[in-house]
């Protein structure tokens, strides 16, 4: 059994409203050395050892669901 | 006119648009549940509606945009079927590929809900002749997730296509050039934001929306 993360966040320059909230309260919180906050998704599972190609399996799963490629980009873990 | 309305878990304004299209054109109007592999035959319409179709779940209309009547909703569409997503069935449109660009959180970080002022940017649509040259149109907007987004390039492309039918007078979401709704090259899928579906009696607010529905029976 492989465990496989994808980590998922909006692309370089597709505007984190998200990330630029976080961003402000850690810095009103008494953190002004923080910046380029991003919030992004940790999709984590198990998939199976008789997948074949796993790396290519996982590319096509975040292509077709996991990931929103005209405004985010993916990075893929499998151990 | 055959009309049917896709009904998903979550979906919360399918009944909105059963009622809005029933009075504004006269018409009976079928639901449909989203595990039909088929769709009834015949139609001439149909209505992805608003709601949050799978709690938003990973993004809004992504698990919707990968069920089994989306498949059928795109053979129709290909085919040539009016095709209209309001709210969550613009983000639905977009997930399933039906539609350009993506509907990102508002840039205010805030749920937007009021009726709003919109210029008609393409008069001359299956959604929007019967308008003629009135200078506004309001229709309300509810929604969390309304930042319409595209790269420059597919921008380039859908307002050099005059793709964009309906723009914000004030922009309330952060929507890339006050994008409120566009259709597809072919002109018969249209994604808006805002519900025609919650203005079609002057009760309402505004009857707007019924012209909406309107032009698009003229035109079958």
């Amino acid at each position: 059994m492989a465990k496989v993360k994808v980590h998922v966040f909006l692309k370089p320059g597709v505007l984190d409203v998200q990330g630029k909230a976080v961003e402000g309260a850690l810095q009103g919180l008494g953190w002004p050395g923080v910046s380029e906050a991003r919030v992004g998704k940790l999709i984590a599972f198990d998939l199976a050892d008789d997948v074949a190609d796993k790396e290519a399996e996982v590319k096509r799963m975040c292509e077709t669901l996991l990931a929103n490629t005209v405004i985010e980009s993916y990075k893929i873990e499998i151990a | 006119m055959s009309a049917a309305v896709i009904v998903f878990p979550g979906s919360n304004c399918d009944r909105d648009c059963k009622v809005a299209v029933e009075r504004s054109t006269g018409e009976q109007v079928s639901m449909v549940w989203h595990a039909e592999t088929e769709l009834p035959k015949g139609l001439d319409l149909i209505v992805i509606p608003g709601g949050f179709s799978y709690g938003d779940y990973l993004r809004s209309g992504a698990m919707a945009a990968q069920s089994k009547v989306m498949q059928a909703v795109k053979k129709a569409a290909e085919d040539g079927v009016t095709v209209v997503g309001i709210c969550n069935g613009f983000q639905i449109l977009c997930e399933a590929d039906m539609l350009p660009g993506a509907l990102m959180k508002n840039s205010g970080l805030k749920y937007v809900c009021k009726p709003i002022s919109l210029t008609v940017a393409n008069k001359d649509t299956r959604f929007t002749k019967r308008f003629g040259d009135q200078a506004e149109v309001v229709m309300t907007q509810g929604n969390g997730d309304g930042n319409f987004f595209a790269d420059a390039e597919t921008l380039k492309r859908i307002e050099g296509n005059n793709q964009v039918v309906f723009r914000y007078v004030d922009n309330p979401n952060g929507s890339v050039n006050d994008i409120a709704g566009i259709m597809n090259e072919a002109g018969n899928v249209i994604g808006l934001m805002p519900h025609p579906d919650r203005a079609f009696e002057a009760e309402l607010g505004s009857a707007d929306g019924a012209t909406f529905f309107q032009s698009i029976y003229d035109a079958l």
